[in-house]
Order: structure tokens, then C-alpha cells, then sequence
């Protein structure tokens, strides 16, 4: 739907320099641009935090207090003495939570940040991290006579793979028959969603009829041998397994494959011009399908990563209370689809998941009202790195009024 | 006087013979392949179902050959979708199939089908001013949310509406004003309408009820009873007892037909979702009419939304919508953007997710699979296996002003 290059709409830099005087307005957009790339995100998430705080305070609590518990909650106060890993002590644990977090987050906000590089909106997340999740699920559960490496192996490549089948559906349908691929994700998402109901439920061919603490069905557990070794904590207790270091390396590789290769290359050039691309011998329609695929092996891996790193088995309620994936937008969004953007991202929004629910200090907030604080505030901040021209809009807006300034103050004295 | 009677004798066989009235008829034969196997009429053998079936399906591909493929595939599709699905009714008991099959069937679908009606109604006219609406689920859960609060709080369902309409239009404002104002990237912003709605909604749940269920007894819209409570005829358990939004929902398919295709107001909708440089050209307000219709989406997703709760439910839970707004999507985009298509979509998967909750007499597990068939097939449609659908041209493109 949207091409952002169209010469219909993506034009807007050339008009302002056009109608306003030149060398300045040349200046400041550039001030913009090389500035925005810190402090628009930066701006834009505290004008989310402020935001949300104002409804904490319209509320009845003290907006200070809940983010200081919130920020507590996710191990904040744990950088105060850094050297205390054991788990005994809160702080601690709590960071490591966090971290736990941000491993998933780091995935799917890579997810979202690849295909955007391309040109593509992933919307399809978090149905590629669950596809991912099942299979690693299937795998963990199912080979369990496997040596410890190998299956651990088996069950990473199993989930990458299968989220990467997944993306790759709206990348060949966007390839071949032009579907928009953010109908297609959407679609595949709930598709995803229904599958999980389906292969989970009583009698599902997931379920364990052996495992069953409540009524509630659940999958049969990861076997041993294809749980990921933990570093720091404790397997039993949400340890912060080694997929953590994953997650970074996956940083790097997607650094090194978008500015260090030429199909990074290639990718990029179809994100910023699919026609240009192709009249340069890019195959376009290739690099929509390589592209998704990509991206899906970044959100499948990171379900196959928490389903062997902590949790082990899933239910139905686990499916549908699942939106990892989707946070993934506000992650990337924030990150502004750069490697480091993302991790830092991935950090902030990891605390706010751990801070605002089970890691959430102090009493000045109710834990169910702080979790829904972190929904807003992703949604606040997906809207405002939305619209970059909020801020082209507002320096306009000054310039008028400056202008009109200027010119009242000339008229004055005729 | 006898040619006159001839040339519209004449006119009426062409229009007859036209392949898309074939195809039509095609669709028609494929729906009662399969009708001719279930209750009331349930026909044991498979002979009937086939036949018809395979006429259906020989109507699609006469259509294909003279190049209506569109309707052509729909006819085949439904041909050979309705001598299958009667030949397995045939195949199970009929105490199971008089157990789905029911006249309250058509109920349970037409209730499915209400709160997708409304958001895929309102996703038009936002999609066809050239604005793309992916907020649709949120806008949908504003107001099912602030509509059950507001016939809580003022003890009257109908305010409650009102309530629940305003909330829809606000989160449609911050929309709009972002899409159209700001040049937002419009997928991004619903995207994070969707959230701002999941964050608001459970925030308020959770302050104003405690994240429980809201009291009981709150004030409900009222059912139409067309026929007496004793009555159990096949009318009285299908239309007898509708809710009141629900002949809403019906009454706005040809209503909102009417004023995007018969009025001057729907014709600048469609010019500036189609060229809105032209639009302009001719004096139309651009972002005036994206704003308007933006915010009336909004209005009637949240409609969509309170008749979940304060009809339907009478009740709210954490995110009770679960995922409508985008069932509603699909419907706008499988109905191709019109008020007809889309409603004939919303029954569809209003009446696939009814049957999803009848099919466990068979089988539990293929029920909750056929729960993804919406999207299954929005799926193939948009991949244009049955004819391509087409958006309106400039949608997603943000305008700006000369």
C-alpha cells in the first residue's frame, strides 16, 4: 500500500528546500537527519513514558514512584553493586530476568528490522515465533535419545527454519501475485494462533496426556538433553540460559549481512527503491522472499530459544496470551532498524516487560494496571516513531510563526 | 409494441447469458449441493449433492472460458466445496447433523457475523477515502469496552452506544490526525492503535472493575422479537429473537451501499481514496473527507464492538474482541471493498466460527482448526487464486497539499 518512495508523496524534503529559503532550511534538515538518528528515539520514548505517566497521575498514583518500582522491578538497582550475581539477591535476579527479555526481544525486533531494510513491514512476528516455538517444542520433546549438542542443534535449525517458512509465504505471495504483506502476515499470525489452540488442546497432537499439573492441556517438556545450558542463575528458577549470547551474535550477523555482503547489499537497494533495484539487475522479487525468509529465521529462532532456554513446555493459554512478537514492532521502530538501535531497544522494552509484572517493586502500583502501562507506552511509541515528519511538522510550524513574526514586525513600522 | 417486447426479451436473455450472472448461478448451485445434505431437507444418498455440484462447478468453468474468472473460480470452488462437504454430511449421523444443524445456526451466525459487519462497513469507508485502517481491532475494543462501562454508568444501553461510539472516533482521530495530518506511515499507525487500545482498555479494566467482571445486570440492547416465545418454527429460532444490532448490521450493508455509490458524499470519498490529487483539483477538502471518514470507521468498529459486550455478552473481558477487527479486515478485503462483499464475507466467517462451536459433536480438535479458515482463505484470496481483489488506488498514501 504504502511505497515510500513514490514521487507523489516521498517528495516532501525537496518542496520544503523549494519553497523556504535554501541554505538554512539545507542545514537544518540535515541537523535533522544526523540528529534524529539519537534524539528522535531518545524524544520519543520519553514522550511515551511522559505520556503514560500522565494517565498513572490522572489515575491516582504517583507517577515517579511506579516508574522508580518499575525500573527497580527490572534490576535497575542492581547496576548500584554489578559484581552480586547470585540470585538470592533481587536486584540480581531481577536483571537477569530482564535480560531474559530482551534475548527474546533482541529476535523479534531483528525480525521486524530486516524485512524493514527491505521495504517490507513484518507484521507476522509473532506467528513466526510461535511456528518457531512448536517445532522446537516437537523437537525437544520428541528425539530424546540425542546427544546433548546435537539436539540442542537440531532443535535451534528446526525452529529458525520453520519461522523462516512461514515469513517466506507472504514473501512469495508478495514476489509472485504482488499480496501486500502486511494482509498476508496479519493472516498467517492468527493461522499461527489457531494452529497453537489446535496442536496444544486436550487430544492435540502436542498435548501430553502424562503432564497435566492442572486442567489446564499442556505440551509434553523439553527432554535434558536439548535444554540450553544456563550462565547465570538457575535452570530450575528462569536461569539466563546461553541463547542470550545468541541473540547478540545475531545482532552482529545481522550487521555484518546488511552492510558487509551483497545480499545485504542487495536487500537495502530493494529497500530503498525496488524500481531503481531492478532497473540495476536486482532481482527485486527474489530479495522480498530472501528478505522474509530472513527475518522469519530471526523470529522463529527466538521461539525455539525460549522453548529450550526456560519454558520448556507450552499450552493454550501460553498461545493466546502471546505477544512477544509483536513488540518486536516497537522494537525495531525504536531501534530505527539498526543492529545496535534494536539491542538497546530490546533492553529498554525487556525491563519494561519484567518491571511491569512479575519484577515490579514496591506498592505504589498495581502490577496488573503497570503491565498495561507497557502496552501503552509501545503503542505511544510506535506512533510517534511513526511520524517523523512530527517533527519536520513542528519545525515548520515554528518557521511559519517566526515568519509571520517577521513579517508583522516589517509591516509595523509602515 | 411486439418489438418492445422482443428487444427486453432480448435484453433479458443476454443479461441472463452474461457470464457473471452465470457464474452466479453457479455460486448459488454450489450452496445447495450442500444445503441438499443437511437438515431440513437432508437428502441420505450422495447422488443429489454430486449432481448439483458438478453442474455448479461446470457453470465456474464455463464462466473461466469466457473470461469471467473471477465469479468463474468462485463457482467451481463452490461447486466442488458443496458436493464435498454434502457428500460427508451424507456420511455422518443424522442425530449429528440435526444436533448442527439447526435453524438457531442461522442466529449463532448472524450474531458472529454483526461485529465484523460494522468494522469491515467501517473499514470501507476509511479504505476507500485512501486511508488504510489497521486499527480497526482497537477501535473495536474501545468501544466494547467504554460501551459496557457506559450502560453500566449511565444505566442505559443506548447511552452506552453513544459512549462507545465517541471512544471508537477518538482512537479513529488520533489516527487520522497522525495518517492524515502528520504523513505517518498509516500501517504503522493503526499497528500502535491497536496497542494504545490493549493498553487503555486493560489500564481502565483493571482501574475502574478491578480487572473483574463488571457487575451483572447492566443494561442490554434489546432483542426484536418478530415471533411469540412459545413458537419453535424454523423463523422463530432463526429471525424470531435478533438482537437489535444485528438488524443494525443488515440495515447498514445497503444503506452504506447507497451512499458510497448512489450519493455525491460517497463519490468524493472514492475520488480521494482513488486520485486525490483530482479530488482536489475539483475542490473537494482531501483531509477533510479522510478525517470524516476515518472517524466514522471508527464510530462503527467501536458499534461493532459494543454490541460484543453490551449486546451480545453483557459482559467485558481483558481483550474481548480477540482478534474481530482483523477477521473484519480480512472480510473488507475478501468482499473486494464493497458494502455487499463484505457483508457476504462477514457471514461466511461468522458462520464458520458458529459451526466451530457446533463441530465438536464430530470432532473437538478439527473444530479449533477450522477456527483459522477466515484466514485461510483471506489468504488465498489476496494471493488471487479466485480473481484479484482490488484496493482502491491511492490507499496508504499519505496527500499532502499543494
Amino acid at each position: 500500500m504504502s511505497e515510500p518512495l513514490d514521487p507523489q508523496t516521498g517528495s516532501e524534503p525537496e518542496q520544503d528546500v523549494a519553497t523556504a529559503p535554501p541554505a538554512t532550511v539545507a542545514a537544518r534538515l540535515a541537523f535533522y537527519q544526523r540528529a534524529g538518528g539519537i534524539a528522535t528515539p531518545i524524544a520519543t520514548a520519553l514522550l511515551a513514558f511522559m505520556i503514560g505517566g500522565l494517565l498513572v497521575l490522572a489515575t491516582g498514583h504517583n507517577p515517579f514512584q511506579a516508574y522508580w518500582d518499575i525500573l527497580n522491578g527490572a534490576g535497575l538497582n542492581w547496576l548500584a553493586h554489578p559484581w552480586n550475581t547470585d540470585i538470592a539477591n533481587t536486584a540480581a535476579y531481577n536483571f537477569s530476568q530482564t535480560l531474559l527479555q530482551t534475548t527474546t526481544l533482541i529476535l523479534t525486533g531483528l525480525a521486524v528490522a530486516f524485512a524493514f531494510r527491505c521495504g517490507l513491514f513484518n507484521i507476522g512476528g509473532n506467528g513466526q515465533y510461535l511456528v518457531g516455538l512448536f517445532c522446537a517444542n516437537w523437537v525437544g520433546v520428541s528425539f530424546v535419545n540425542m546427544a546433548r549438542p546435537a539436539h540442542i542443534a537440531l532443535g535451534i535449525v528446526a525452529a529458525a527454519a520453520a519461522g523462516a517458512i512461514w515469513a517466506a509465504i507472504a514473501g512469495f505471495l508478495k514476489a509472485t501475485v504482488g499480496a501486500h504483506e502486511v494482509i498476508t502476515t496479519i493472516m498467517l499470525n492468527w493461522i499461527a494462533y489457531w494452529l497453537g489452540n489446535y496442536i496444544f488442546q486436550q487430544g492435540g497432537p502436542l498435548q501430553a496426556a502424562a503432564n497435566k499439573p492442572l486442567d489446564v492441556p499442556i505440551s509434553g517438556d523439553v527432554a535434558d538433553s536439548a535444554r540450553l545450558p544456563v550462565f547465570w542463575g538457575d535452570s530450575a528458577l528462569q536461569g539466563l540460559h546461553i541463547g542470550f549470547f545468541i541473540a547478540i551474535a545475531a545482532l552482529i550477523v545481522f550487521w555484518l549481512i546488511l552492510s558487509r555482503t551483497t545480499l545485504g547489499y542487495e536487500v537495502r537497494a530493494v529497500g530503498f527503491n525496488p524500481a531503481a533495484a531492478g532497473y540495476g539487475g536486482i532481482k527485486v522479487r527474489t530479495n522480498y522472499v530472501r528478505a522474509m525468509a530472513i527475518s522469519g529465521a530471526f523470529a522463529g529462532l527466538a521461539g525455539g530459544l525460549d522453548m529450550m532456554g526456560y519454558l520448556f513446555h507450552y499450552g493454550t493459554i501460553d498461545v493466546q496470551a502471546t505477544s512477544i512478537g509483536f513488540l518486536g514492532i516497537a522494537v525495531a521502530l525504536l531501534g530505527r532498524n539498526t543492529a545496535l538501535g534494536t539491542g538497546l531497544a530490546a533492553l529498554l522494552f525487556g525491563g519494561l516487560v519484567y518491571g511491569t509484572t512479575h519484577g515490579l517493586q514496591g506498592g505504589s502500583i498495581d502490577p496488573s494496571l503497570a503491565g498495561h502501562l507497557t502496552e501503552m507506552i509501545q503503542g505511544l511509541v510506535v506512533l510517534f516513531v511513526g511520524a517523523d515528519v512530527l517533527i519536520l511538522y513542528l519545525w515548520n510550524a515554528r518557521r511559519k510563526l517566526r515568519r509571520r513574526a517577521e513579517v508583522e514586525g516589517a509591516k509595523a513600522p509602515a | 409494441m411486439s418489438t418492445y417486447v422482443g428487444n427486453v426479451d432480448r435484453v433479458l436473455r443476454s443479461r441472463l447469458l452474461e457470464p457473471s450472472s452465470v457464474g452466479a448461478v453457479g455460486i448459488l448451485l454450489g450452496i445447495v449441493a450442500c444445503l441438499l445434505a443437511i437438515p431440513p431437507i437432508s437428502v441420505r444418498t450422495i447422488t443429489w449433492s454430486l449432481i448439483v455440484g458438478i453442474v455448479a462447478a461446470l457453470l465456474g468453468v464455463s464462466c473461466v472460458a469466457r473470461g469471467a474468472r473471477r465469479v468463474g473460480w468462485g463457482a467451481i470452488a463452490a461447486g466442488v466445496a458443496g458436493a464435498g462437504l454434502g457428500v460427508l454430511a451424507t456420511r455422518s449421523s443424522q442425530a449429528n447433523l440435526d444436533e448442527v444443524f439447526t435453524a438457531s445456526l442461522i442466529a449463532s451466525m448472524l450474531v458472529f457475523a454483526t461485529p465484523l459487519t460494522f468494522a469491515a462497513i467501517g473499514g470501507m469507508f476509511s479504505e476507500r477515502s485512501g486511508v488504510v485502517n489497521i486499527g480497526l481491532e482497537g477501535m473495536m475494543l474501545m468501544g466494547a469496552f467504554w460501551g459496557i462501562w457506559g450502560a453500566d454508568k449511565t444505566g442505559n444501553w443506548f447511552f452506552g452506544v453513544l459512549i462507545a461510539m465517541a471512544a471508537g472516533g477518538g482512537l479513529a482521530l488520533v489516527h487520522a490526525f497522525f495518517a492524515i495530518q502528520l504523513r505517518a506511515d498509516q500501517i504503522v499507525g493503526g499497528t500502535a492503535v491497536n496497542f494504545l487500545a490493549l493498553g487503555i482498555t486493560g489500564y481502565f479494566f483493571v482501574q475502574l472493575y478491578h480487572g473483574e467482571n463488571v457487575p451483572t445486570g447492566i443494561s442490554q440492547i434489546p432483542n426484536v422479537n418478530l415471533a411469540s416465545d412459545s413458537s419453535h418454527s424454523f423463523f422463530a429460532s432463526s429471525f424470531g429473537h435478533l438482537n437489535l444490532m444485528i438488524w443494525v448490521a443488515i440495515a447498514l450493508v445497503p444503506l452504506s451501499y447507497i451512499v458510497m455509490f448512489k450519493t455525491p458524499i460517497g463519490l468524493r470519498i472514492r475520488s480521494c481514496g482513488e486520485h486525490p490529487r483530482a479530488a482536489e483539483t475539483v475542490g473537494i477538502n482531501v483531509y477533510a473527507v479522510r478525517y470524516g471518514a476515518v472517524i466514522l470507521s471508527g464510530m462503527l468498529a467501536a458499534m461493532g464492538g459494543a454490541f460484543l459486550t453490551v449486546g451480545y455478552l453483557n459482559t467485558y473481558n481483558e481483550n474481548v474482541t480477540a482478534g474481530r477487527g482483523f477477521i473484519a479486515l480480512a472480510a473488507l478485503i475478501f468482499g473486494n471493498w464493497r458494502p455487499f462483499g463484505a457483508f457476504g464475507a462477514a457471514l461466511l466467517f461468522g458462520f464458520s466460527t458458529a459451526l466451530a462451536f457446533r463441530l465438536p459433536a464430530y470432532s473437538g480438535n478439527a473444530a479449533t482448526l477450522f477456527q483459522a479458515l477466515p484466514y485461510l482463505l483471506t489468504l488465498i484470496a489476496v494471493a488471487g487464486v479466485i480473481g484479484r481483489t482490488v484496493p482502491p488506488a491511492a490507499v496508504g498514501r499519505p496527500y499532502k497539499k499543494q
